[in-house]
């Protein structure tokens, strides 16, 4: 994410010192990364940075616009579509009126093909590749030790399996085992490739709400349509029958409270340790010298080792709470055994 | 407050991914990779299992084979011992019987000797008497040539018998 936002700052800083340095806010530059835009800036090394134009798929009520964003930028760039005028505004496209106003009223759901979603698109393709050929390697090596990038990844599949399926959910992990690996995945690999400066990575995909929102709302959905007549009865039938009234709202709200925190947990890491990067970097424009940078770097490269583990782990939390609460759904006997 | 607005335009992307994502991979990797995992491991088992079988039963076998080893001894000692006291008795019984044999030769020879001995006695007497015979005849021939001594000797012995 660093050489992403070099020449930003570059020319942050060029327009700083046709005044004085002190001007230099890293929030705007922080909150283009951590967030999401219609374009990809693309860079060449210390020459030049492109933004890559990105469609635009927006819904009216009048019907679908699809164009290229390059219509609509630099910000505030006013786009004459088939049924509205649109423009950027703080990221997000607005309807412009006739005066060439935002129109606060009128709603646009907004479906582009944004940045984090080519990452992810970039990402899924990568796990298709590796585990299809992965997968094929184990069909041609059937019985044999694996090999290559199979017996880099077997050790992960192993522990998705043994250490978080297994223990949570028991005999019945077969039927999870697939969503587990997947979530497993998706999380870490988005982790690591957020963690890659410039292309392919530089995007924030799992430290982005709507992405954590929906695995925990698939997770919510599994936990619940899973839930056996213990589970049920453990929210609607509490023991002793006078906790009804406290009981029962405390067992909805935690039906709810507890994808919310896997939510909550998993973007609030990634992006918590892209900002602290980022402000890392940004100490060298805030003080305007190069010879704050080996101060920057070293701390840095400290903090992208964190973070390194931060991927791993918090791929395993989301894992391993999504197994534990899915396991608390199925499981038998009753809880007053325990 | 940008920051945890979920977009609905990434909602819904990340959802269909998502799902592609997990039908694909649980169709065409998941399954076939867990499958081959257990598959293997269920082989491992297997073998490692008909190893320690194999194992029990050398050792049965190295056990049953002293055994056998152990109880072919004793039999090896206890043929050699009944040989030994087969040989000494057989020694002693032979030497028992030449004793016995040499004895009895010896005491047979003994008798033959004294048969031969008594024979060649008799035989030698029988000689001698001829001889004796013979030689008297011849002196008594020769005595009785002169008349005189023939006289004189009639005379001796009818001095001699006494009446």
């Amino acid at each position: 994410m660093a050489v992403i936002s070099i020449p930003a700052f570059a020319s942050v800083q060029k327009n700083a010192t046709n005044t004085t340095h002190k001007d230099f806010d890293p929030t705007p530059v922080i909150m283009e990364h951590i967030g999401d835009s219609h374009s990809w800036p693309f860079v060449f090394p210390l020459v030049a940075e492109k933004p890559i134009p990105l469609p635009v798929i927006l819904y009216t009520d009048k019907g679908m616009e699809v164009f290229s964003s390059s219509k609509i930028t630099p910000e505030g760039t006013v786009y004459a579509g088939n049924y509205y005028s649109y423009k950027l505004q703080e990221k997000k496209i607005k309807i412009v009126d006739a005066t060439g106003k935002a129109d606060e009223k009128a709603t646009v759901y907004d479906f582009s093909i944004t940045r984090n979603v080519v990452s992810m698109f970039m990402t899924i393709t990568v796990l298709l590749i590796v585990f299809l050929s992965v997968s094929s390697t184990y069909k041609k090596r059937a019985g044999k030790a694996p090999k290559g990038l199979q017996s880099f990844l077997e050790p992960l599949i192993l522990f998705v399996r043994d250490d978080i399926a297994i223990p949570n959910l028991g005999i019945k992990y077969v039927r999870f085992m697939p969503l587990l690996l997947t979530i497993f995945f998706f999380i870490l690999i988005n982790n690591l490739f957020g963690m890659i400066p410039f292309f392919p990575g530089g995007f924030n995909l799992t430290g982005n709400i709507a992405v954590t929102m929906v695995l925990s709302v698939i997770i919510l959905l599994v936990v619940n349509l899973n839930g056996n007549k213990h589970y049920w009865k453990h929210i609607f039938m509490p023991n002793p029958w006078w906790l009804f009234p406290i009981m029962i709202p405390v067992e909805i709200v935690s039906i709810f409270s507890k994808p919310i925190a896997l939510m909550i947990r998993l973007f609030a890491n990634i992006t918590a340790g892209h900002i602290v990067i980022l402000s890392l970097i940004s100490l060298i424009f805030i003080f305007g010298t190069l010879w704050i940078s080996p101060v920057s770097i070293v701390f840095v490269v400290f903090m992208d080792m964190i973070e390194l583990l931060v991927a791993f782990l918090q791929a395993y939390i989301f894992t391993l709470l999504s197994a534990l609460f899915i396991g608390m759904a199925v499981e038998e006997h009753h809880h007053e055994v325990i | 407050m940008e920051l945890v607005t979920p977009d609905i335009g990434l909602v819904f992307w990340t959802t269909i991914c998502f799902v592609i994502l997990l039908f694909i991979l649980g169709k065409f990797a998941w399954k076939p990779i867990l499958e081959a995992v257990k598959e293997r491991e269920n082989s491992i088992e297997t073998a490692l299992q008909r190893a320690e079988a194999a194992k029990d039963e050398m050792a049965r076998l190295t056990n049953e084979n002293e055994a056998l080893l152990k109880q072919a001894r004793v039999e090896r000692d206890l043929i050699l011992q009944e040989a030994r006291k087969l040989k000494d008795q057989i020694i002693s019984e032979a030497k028992e019987s030449a004793n016995t044999e040499g004895h009895r030769m010896i005491e047979m020879a003994r008798i033959e000797i004294n048969n031969q001995k008594a024979i060649a006695m008799a035989d030698v007497k029988n000689q001698v008497a001829s001889l004796s015979l013979e030689i008297a005849e011849k002196i008594l021939n020769k005595q009785f040539e002169d008349q005189k001594k023939q006289d004189e000797l009639v005379a001796q012995l009818l001095k001699e018998v006494k009446l």
